[in-house]
């Protein structure tokens, strides 16, 4: 039986401050599928998460399935050190009830006692926990993820993608996945997008991910940085 | 105890409790410091009032409405960073004010005077601080939000816009009030140093939040007590009493 679609994006173009970051970009994302976006920097990864939770203006079509709900976990909160926040008072933020904040910090193996401390004084790979339970406060069917390992050292960085996995399997989650880690693509992803401004190449990772089509995406980059200097 | 001194005291207080309250909010920001330059700019609007005989902080409050929208649009036009925009348009709000300031009334613009407040004066800022503390109460939350990442909270579906507009409105309040008590220069000091000390004694945004509201409280009501029995202006030993607290708060700090 052919699964049910979660997500379409037909043709998609992204203009910020004059300059082009998205260009002529199609997909599709069923349910149940990891799809991870990998491209060098700057090639518009970040934004087309933030464009398909409608944070950024586009042309082309972004069709979501309906009254389907998507959980966001950010790259990088720099900000949220700077305010006395614990655990409780970050989830609440959110509305979430003290009961299902607890049940999630178990589900990323946290004690409940953990709701008291302070986020300033999470480690770098427990904070990207707390984040990741964050983005499932209210039960989403979608999660999206801007670079779930930024900044996190790689014992924790396999706990992350370890976690990310478990929690697909409880919780029948549909995920979307910003990276530059090839690994995690090869292991977790159904499908993959090439991007560097451009679509490179869209497809089940084992079949489109040649040495070609890498050279094609990651050769840009190169070109991208001598341009620059 | 006289009257008078009772009406100074109970509008300090509340004052200053709404200051420390908005200012926990302002700290996360980094905006602390926008007070300073909005409280600079009041200078005229003070200078006027004080001229023609008309209340302080009416005469602040439309100068501080167009100090912020100033900001508003040089950030939206510049992308400057926030700071410097401040900067350019607090020093314009000292020269103005240097202008057309009377140089013997100089001491209640730059140094604020809360002995002369009427009864009608202290019982509409008491209005305004009670309306206030419910607004900002009740914004507190998407504010923080918004404050940790602008994304996110759109994320969450949260009218930035809005709640930006909002934020705005009461710093705007809390200045217009706020310069009557402690001047065009010390705005920034009621509302930073109260949440900074807070900031230094909380583990949680309830502690914070509430312990900037009632370090305000203590330091006004301790500043306008020492200007009784020492006869300086109640200003300067509001700041000096919370200054005072926020050290001690170095010493415990967690």
């Amino acid at each position: 039986m052919e699964k049910e679609f979660v997500l379409k994006v037909i043709n998609l173009n992204v203009r910020l401050d004059h300059q082009s970051i998205i260009e002529n970009l199609s997909f599709e994302v069923k349910r149940g599928d990891v799809l991870t976006i990998l491209g060098p920097n700057g090639a518009g990864k970040s934004v087309l998460l933030k464009t398909l939770l409608g944070l950024v203006p586009y042309k082309g079509e972004i069709e979501w399935a309906k009254a389907i709900k998507i959980g966001y976990v950010p790259q990088r909160l720099p900000f949220i050190k700077d305010i006395p926040l614990s655990i409780k008072d970050f989830f609440n933020l959110k509305g979430s009830p003290e009961r299902e904040t607890e049940a999630i910090l178990n589900s990323v193996g946290f004690q409940e006692d953990f709701l008291r401390k302070k986020i300033g004084d999470l480690s770098s790979g427990q904070f990207q926990r707390i984040l990741i339970a964050w983005g499932l406060v209210g039960n989403p069917q979608v999660l999206l993820f801007d670079e779930p390992t930024t900044g996190v050292d790689i014992s924790a960085e396999e706990t992350i993608y370890n976690l990310l996995v478990k929690l697909k399997g409880e919780r029948d989650l549909t995920i979307l996945l910003v990276t530059h880690d090839l690994s995690v693509v090869y292991k977790f992803s159904t499908n993959v997008i090439c991007l560097n401004r451009q679509p490179i190449c869209y497809g089940p990772p084992q079949e489109i991910l040649t040495p070609e089509s890498l050279q094609r995406l990651y050769g840009g980059e190169v070109k991208y940085y001598q341009h620059k200097h | 105890m006289d009257n008078q001194f009772l009406l100074s005291l109970i509008v300090g207080i509340c004052v200053g409790g709404a200051a420390g309250f908005l200012g926990s909010l302002m700290l996360g920001r980094r905006m602390a410091l926008v007070a300073g330059p909005l409280g600079h700019l009041t200078l005229p609007g003070i200078a006027l009032a004080l001229m023609y005989d008309f209340d302080v902080s009416l005469g602040a409050f439309p100068f501080v409405i167009f100090g912020i929208v100033l900001i508003w649009l040089f950030e939206m036009r510049t992308k400057l960073p926030m700071e410097a925009l401040t900067a350019v348009v607090f020093a314009s709000g000292v020269a103005i004010a240097f202008l057309l300031l009377p140089i013997q009334q100089a001491e209640a613009v730059l140094v604020g005077d809360i002995t002369k407040v009427s009864f009608v004066e202290a019982a509409v800022s008491v209005i305004l601080i009670l309306l206030l503390f419910f607004v900002v109460k009740k914004i507190y939350s998407k504010i923080v939000l918004i404050n940790i990442s602008e994304e996110l909270a759109m994320s969450e579906k949260v009218d930035i816009r809005k709640y930006n507009l909002i934020y705005l409105g009461s710093i705007a309040i809390i200045v217009a009030l706020g310069v009557k008590m402690v001047g065009g220069l010390l705005t920034a000091a009621l509302v930073a140093i109260p949440a900074t000390a807070a900031r230094n004694l909380s583990r949680n945004l309830a502690q914070y939040a509430f312990g900037a509201m009632v370090i305000g409280i203590i330091s006004s009501f301790l500043g306008i007590l020492f200007f009784r029995l020492t006869g300086f202006p109640a200003g300067p030993l509001i700041i000096l009493a919370s200054t005072f607290i926020f050290l001690i708060s170095l010493i415990f700090r967690r």
